[in-house]
């Protein structure tokens, strides 16, 4: 009897009130640094604002001028994803290849002084992770201001970041084949691209195209956001419409903008499972 | 609570006849075991009783009235007073066992009591009281997947048990332990039937069992009643028929044959007093 | 299909994009252009590290940190809360409601949603932390209803049969099973999110990203890159603190 009345201890108790305290800790000046504040989204001026922002949303906007305007905008997305993603290939593949360490010839025995190898892949390694860790949308804003307003930039920037994306997925991909066929060859005395093109591209091709295919279904959505910054394609045509306040464009652009990603999520799954 | 099916039919996923047809009362504070091969409907005739099975035809009254013709918040209540003990314990694998034993009582507890447990289990000694009843008090803070399957429905059986219902409906409760461990829950829940003047209906597979803890049983085969008497009334006769599909003798906790007490000794059931603590 | 099709119509189609832009490499590479954009490259060397300078990026990033955690947590919220009748716990009407209201979340992007935001809620980081927990609720409602779907009912379903209220049979009889996975998604999104918070300040929605385009706006290309340097230490951090905690939250229970 005298054990039920000893109440037992909680041996997670401790852990719990110290998480928690340390919760509370951190949110607290988490709330301030956001200026945490929903009162702010009832007061009275937002609401007015955001009230007659909605109300024009419907109708849409579907005057034959507008819908003009922006049928040239998606082509003009469509061709930015497109060109960029080529540039992109085009920067990716040498990248890759300096990367890959089956391609290493020295590595073969390996020879003495192979190590020097790494001094160039790692480097490379490095710029690999430098190009893909800025987010596009920062590259477009700089290249905005180096070439100027205009699809330009957008291309540049899904290039140069792409082509870190495309590069680092391009060599894991070669590693994780086999990297047999393309060794025999370098042992046998052939060069670093012919072994590449004998012994590891046949195999890798389909796998390859496949990813680069999804990075063109990404590219059409980065090239819209990047538009908000000036880099061209819709995303610029809805930003303008935005500052107007004019919700019956932004809602047509905004439809325009999902059967767009529904297009290209398509296109991508057809030719991804054409390939497999 | 009190029970009376009446014609109770029970047709599973439109095909599945589970119960064929089951007509018998059950008093309030009556202990009932329930016996019979696989498939002969114990599970659903329990279920039916529970109010998680809605029977497809013929007339369930729960204290004198059908508990689906109640409000939400009446049936809900009713379902409170009700507790079950499933053969494969209902019980998420991340929880501890203080935890899974206290939501025997989310029917009636405050809402601010049972959200504030979730962090902090705001009645130990109760729960810890339950699980000695099952013999499982030291396995208060361990987590529910870190215990056998014995383990596991022991605390299923100690949850019931703190949720203290008008009915102990149990479904195979004891079929993971050995003989002893088994034969000592059986009992702990036939105390608490008595101790407590509530309900008890157990379906078990070990026939001894039920024939030495119940004042009555009920043979139930292919969703039908074969018997329903005082144990000193079945005989072998009928417990080897009513097994006869399954196996050629009536099954035990320990395997073994069957024992039974020679005619004209008292039945074990009525003699046993509650232990003082 | 054969790769080396696809490969030439691509090729092709790039060509046409190019030819269709009208991007003028000849121009670009033209001598007085290339002067100005390598004196415009040159001109994030080095990057601004003064102790002004520095301070105001500590209190971006901080700010920066903020929006992406509250956001992210926030949105574990309403996702959890919208998951539940998208898993086709409360019926089918509500199934289809609450899917509908995820799609539409997490197929706006989160750009478009600050600058939603801002109209809503004026510049500075609530806008950020807005756009988004609300963007991101959608994608975790969508990931946390599918975890719900693969998680067994009998739990809750035992404890709703002892007369439990609904909310709780469910705090208390699924919950447990799924935090685990639940957390390991949240923390996931961190780390999404955290690139994305640094980006929103392009539109206003404060952090580094508003550092970043005034410094280019005024073309202090030095600024531009400690800030730009200072979101890629912040996604490195959030990156090892979230694969850090996925690992230690997969021992305790509840």
């Amino acid at each position: 009897m005298s054990l039920a009345l000893r109440q037992p201890r909680d041996p997670a108790a401790l852990s719990r009130l110290a998480l928690v305290t340390a919760a509370i800790l951190l949110l607290w000046p988490g709330l301030q640094l956001t200026e945490f504040d929903p009162a702010t989204l009832i007061d009275q001026r937002s609401r007015e604002v955001m009230g007659k922002f909605l109300g024009t949303f419907f109708p849409l906007e579907l005057s034959e001028d507008f819908l003009k305007l922006v049928f040239k905008s998606t082509l003009d997305t469509l061709a930015i994803a497109t060109a960029g993603t080529f540039l992109a290939i085009v920067l990716a593949f040498p990248l890759s290849l300096i990367v890959s360490r089956s391609l290493s010839i020295s590595r073969i025995g390996p020879r003495p002084g192979h190590w020097i190898g790494d001094f160039i892949r790692l480097p490379a390694r490095w710029l690999l992770i430098l190009l893909r860790s800025i987010p596009e949308i920062v590259w477009a804003l700089l290249l905005v201001r180096a070439v100027g307003l205009g699809p330009a930039a957008g291309v540049f920037a899904i290039a140069i970041n792409y082509s870190g994306m495309l590069g680092k997925v391009y060599f894991e991909i070669y590693e994780a084949g086999d990297t047999r066929p393309a060794r025999a060859l370098m042992e046998a005395g052939s060069g670093r691209l012919a072994a590449f093109f004998y012994g590891i591209f046949p195999v890798a091709l389909p796998e390859l195209v496949s990813y680069s295919v999804y990075r063109w279904e990404c590219a059409v959505r980065a090239s819209v956001v990047m538009g908000f910054v000036g880099a061209g394609g819709l995303g610029t045509q809805m930003e303008l419409s935005m500052r107007m306040l004019n919700g019956g464009e932004v809602s047509t652009i905004l439809l325009v903008f999902f059967l767009l990603v529904l297009l290209a999520d398509g296109i991508s799954a057809l030719l991804r499972r054409a390939l497999a | 609570m009190d029970f009376n099916l009446d014609r109770i039919g029970l047709t599973l996923d439109g095909k599945h006849r589970a119960i064929e047809e089951i007509s018998l009362g059950i008093a309030h504070a009556e202990r009932v075991a329930v016996i019979g091969p696989s498939g002969a409907g114990k599970t659903s005739m329990l279920r039916v009783l529970s109010t998680a099975l809605r029977p497809t035809s013929g007339g369930l009254t729960v204290e004198g009235r059908d508990p689906w013709s109640l409000s939400r918040e009446a049936l809900r209540r009713l379902r409170a007073r009700t507790g079950t003990i499933y053969q494969a314990p209902p019980l998420p694998p991340r929880q501890r066992v203080v935890t899974a034993v206290l939501a025997g009582r989310l029917g009636r507890w405050p809402s601010w009591k049972s959200f504030a447990s979730l962090a902090y289990p705001l009645d130990m000694p109760g729960a810890k009281a339950a699980l000695e009843r099952v013999d499982l008090a030291e396995r208060l803070f361990d987590r529910c997947d870190r215990l056998s399957g014995g383990q596991l429905q022991r605390v299923g059986v100690a949850r019931v048990l703190y949720q203290r219902p008008d009915v102990l409906l149990a479904d195979e409760p004891v079929s993971a332990l050995d003989p002893q461990l088994a034969d000592r829950v059986v009992g702990e829940l036939n105390r608490d039937a008595i101790e407590r003047r509530v309900t008890l209906v157990a379906s078990l597979h070990a026939v001894d069992l039920a024939l030495r803890w119940f004042p009555r049983v009920v043979g139930l085969r292919g969703g039908l009643v074969t018997f329903d008497l005082p144990p000193l009334k079945v005989t072998d006769a009928m417990l080897t028929e009513l097994y006869a599909s399954e196996s050629p003798m009536p099954p035990t906790q320990d395997n073994r044959p069957l024992e039974r007490p020679a005619a004209g000794l008292e039945p074990l059931a009525r003699g046993r007093q509650p232990l003082c603590r | 299909m054969s790769a080396w099709l696809l490969l030439l119509a691509f090729v092709l189609l790039s060509g046409a994009s190019f030819w269709y832009l009208g991007i003028g490499f000849g121009d670009l590479l033209a001598a007085e252009s290339r002067g100005k954009m390598l004196e415009y490259a040159l001109g994030f060397f080095p990057p601004d590290a003064s102790a002004a300078f520095l301070a105001r990026t500590l209190q971006g990033s901080l700010e920066t940190l903020a929006i992406s955690a509250i956001g992210t947590l926030l949105a574990a919220f309403m996702g959890l809360l919208l998951a539940v009748p998208a898993a086709g716990r409360l019926g089918l009407p509500a199934r289809a409601a609450a899917r509908l209201l995820l799609n539409f979340l997490r197929s706006i992007p989160e750009l478009v949603w600050a600058m939603l935001m801002v109209l809503a809620a004026g510049l500075g980081p609530f806008a950020g932390t807005l756009a988004l927990a609300v963007h991101t609720a959608g994608v975790l409602g969508r990931l946390f209803a599918e975890t719900l779907e693969n998680t067994p009912p009998e739990p809750t379903l035992a404890l709703r049969n002892a007369g439990s209220p609904t909310a709780l049979a469910f705090l208390y009889g699924t919950l447990p099973g799924v935090m685990p996975q639940l957390t390991s998604y949240t923390l996931y999104r961190w780390e999404n999110n955290i690139r994305m918070a640094a980006v929103l300040g392009l539109v206003g929605a404060g952090g580094l990203g508003m550092m970043l385009y005034m410094s280019l706006s005024l073309f202090k290309q030095g600024e531009a890159a400690t800030v730009i340097i200072a979101m890629l230490i912040l996604v490195a951090i959030v990156d090892g603190l979230s694969a850090w905690m996925r690992q230690w939250l997969g021992r305790s229970g509840s």
